[in-house]
């Protein structure tokens, strides 16, 4: 309906190649980007703000995530941990040398990409379950390094405090203005995602996922591809990493433990595996998930159970809705939300004569 | 046409692309591949022939380094590529195609052919990343080149279509195609013509011409169907149990005895088998 194809002539690679080739799909972007920017942060409470930016840091993650397992096929439970790499390592540098955000940003993702190739190195002789297995003891490994060793962790309770980033003195202390910050990085990594995968390295990346021998004997070096998906990866999620540090204004080992490695599977699965906007519906539906049941079950649940029993039953509702959330999309729809949505869309295409 | 082709491979006699000198491979207690020699002469059809077993894909693997030979060496374009990277050697101009079709199932056939062209292409991650600039310049580039390939073999009307969805003589043209954006100067072909009905075949045969007459590919193939070999090989060499038993013309290999043993069985009496 949205999408008309017809009388939309390319004549240019350039044209045809386009991210959004459909002059509709090019109004549409920036309708939505004039939402976002101008008219959201006007009129959404704080409050819903921020549940909004903690879906931007969200995104970060998952892009990454999705790079590694959606588009190279190689599995991470680790990730979580390497976004506590970048944040105790921006976490350190904040407090320590007092450098501002735009240092330790790049800083907490290169660290994570350095242990993320590192952890990615069993890559190189094992695939699947197996690779799953070391990432996982990565994950431990660094869990348990972080929580012991005080020079890393700052001591006691292993969290260290930081202030709000601030740009050319502007603070970034409330969370409408923590929104414009955190957008601007979910954008930038949407968009350099997007140009990953539309070029020569993405599909590179693809090649490996898709017949790694295939892709060797056309001249892709299977081993360098895969630590540079590592890399690539682990970069993202150290800057999720360091992206949480400053929402929450503390860096913490308890916000990076094995469940939430387990949460940004969970999301880019449900969203769909090898696909940017899967990805940002992934973390969307993840991230809203635990809210959208806790406001249910207070309005709901008062009427069965006693403030005291709520917050149990909160919880283990939240674990056993994810859980059976994510094996209903595997049968049902195992190419996740974005096959949903193509679906939906390739209905509405030639709708309404869809003969 | 044989032999307007042998009087071209004498023109360029002693000229070789490719020299394999007595290469061994075995796995285990089985020998796959015993002593074997090749000469590859430049801008010649070569085709290896022999029964199931006889070691001729291992052959080609060990040309395009999946195996290392336990003894001898490959050499291509004077150049010993013996323990060389698969990677490293399809940089330098080898490519080839596969037995069971080894495609990108989850990319379009445009994408698989672009693929072809990764080592002709440099964007790293920060170009890639940027991609407005230097990658998209190169993307445009490379896709003309891309596109002309899509012309040769007349894929024209399924370039955004996954391949996984593709028939299998259509997937293996795209192979023929990826393997072509290498720009390969050698072109190695595992039973290119295995599964197709005779059209496709034909169809096949053509642009196997093709690309060796017109874009001046060295090529290399096995290939079972005895009439497409004698057709259009300039040489035949015959494995069999791993070791080479025959080489040369059509003609002379379709009258060595050892062939004609390999293939058909030792004659009990007189001519009758």
């Amino acid at each position: 309906m949205f999408h008309r194809e017809s009388g939309v002539f390319k004549t240019t690679y350039a044209g045809d190649m386009a991210l959004y080739p459909l002059p509709i799909a090019k109004w549409t972007m920036v309708a939505i980007a004039a939402v976002f920017v101008v008219i959201v942060p006007l009129v959404v409470h704080e409050y819903y703000l921020s549940i909004l930016n903690l879906i931007f840091i969200a995104i970060v993650g998952a892009l990454g995530l999705n790079i590694l397992v959606g588009y190279t096929g190689q599995i991470s439970i680790g990730h979580g941990a390497f976004m506590s790499v970048g944040a105790y390592t921006a976490a350190n540098l904040a407090v320590r040398l007092d450098l501002p955000f735009w240092l330790t940003l790049p800083a907490g993702g290169l660290m994570a990409a350095l242990i993320g190739v590192i952890v990615g190195m069993p890559s190189l002789r094992i695939k699947g379950l197996y690779l799953a297995i070391a990432t996982l003891a990565g994950q431990l490994i660094i869990e348990w390094t972080i929580n012991h060793v005080p020079a890393i962790s700052g001591g006691a309770q292993a969290s260290i405090e930081v202030d709000r980033p601030s740009l050319f003195g502007f603070e970034f202390d409330t969370q409408g203005r923590l929104y414009f910050f955190l957008l601007f990085f979910a954008v930038l990594a949407i968009v350099a995602t997007l140009n990953l995968v539309r070029s020569r390295i993405g599909r590179a990346f693809v090649a490996v996922r898709d017949q790694d021998i295939a892709a060797e004997i056309i001249g892709i070096n299977i081993y360098r591809y895969k630590l540079l998906a590592f890399a690539i990866s682990s970069f993202f999620a150290g800057v999720c990493g360091v992206l949480y540090t400053y929402y929450f204004g503390i860096a913490n080992y308890e916000q990076f433990q094995i469940i939430v490695s387990i949460d940004y599977l969970a999301m880019i699965i449900i969203g769909g595996l090898g696909s940017v906007l899967g990805t940002i519906f992934g973390a969307i539906f993840i991230t809203l998930l635990p809210i959208v049941i806790r406001i249910f079950m207070e309005e709901v649940g008062s009427l069965f159970f006693t403030a005291a029993q709520m917050a149990n039953v909160i919880s283990g509702l939240r674990l056993g809705v994810f859980g059976g959330l994510i094996i209903f999309f595997l049968i049902v729809e195992p190419e996740g939300l974005n096959r949903l949505w193509r679906n939906i869309r390739s209905y509405f295409r030639v709708w309404p004569f869809s003969y | 046409m044989v032999g307007s082709s042998t009087q071209r491979l004498a023109v360029q006699a002693g000229d070789n692309r490719l020299v394999v000198e007595s290469v061994s491979k075995r796995f285990g207690g089985v020998v796959a591949v015993q002593d074997v020699s090749l000469e590859v002469p430049r801008g010649a059809i070569v085709s290896i022939i022999g029964p199931n077993g006889a070691g001729k894909t291992s052959l080609l693997n060990m040309i395009s380094g999946f195996y290392k030979p336990d003894t001898g060496r490959v050499i291509f374009d004077g150049r010993d590529i013996t323990q060389k990277k698969p990677s490293d050697i399809a940089a330098l101009g080898i490519a080839r195609t596969f037995q069971n079709i080894a495609l990108f199932s989850g990319l379009t056939v445009l994408d698989n052919l672009m693929l072809g062209r990764h080592v002709r292409m440099k964007a790293g991650v920060l170009a890639s990343v940027v991609y407005w600039g230097m990658a998209q310049k190169e993307d445009i580039a490379h896709r003309a080149a891309c596109e002309e390939i899509i012309d040769f073999l007349k894929l024209q009307d399924l370039r955004k279509q996954p391949t996984a969805s593709l028939a299998y003589g259509l997937r293996k043209r795209v192979e023929l195609g990826r393997a072509l954006a290498v720009e390969p100067s050698l072109l190695l072909l595992d039973e290119p013509m295995g599964g197709m009905n005779q059209d496709e075949k034909e169809d096949m045969a053509r642009y196997i011409l093709d690309v060796n007459q017109e874009r001046g590919v060295t090529v290399v193939l096995i290939e079972h169907d005895m009439g497409v070999v004698m057709d259009i090989s300039d040489l035949v060499v015959v494995l069999d149990r791993g070791r080479c038993i025959a080489a040369g013309t059509p003609e002379e290999v379709q009258r060595d005895p050892a062939v004609i043993q390999a293939y058909l069985g030792t004659a009990i009496s007189g001519e009758g088998a």
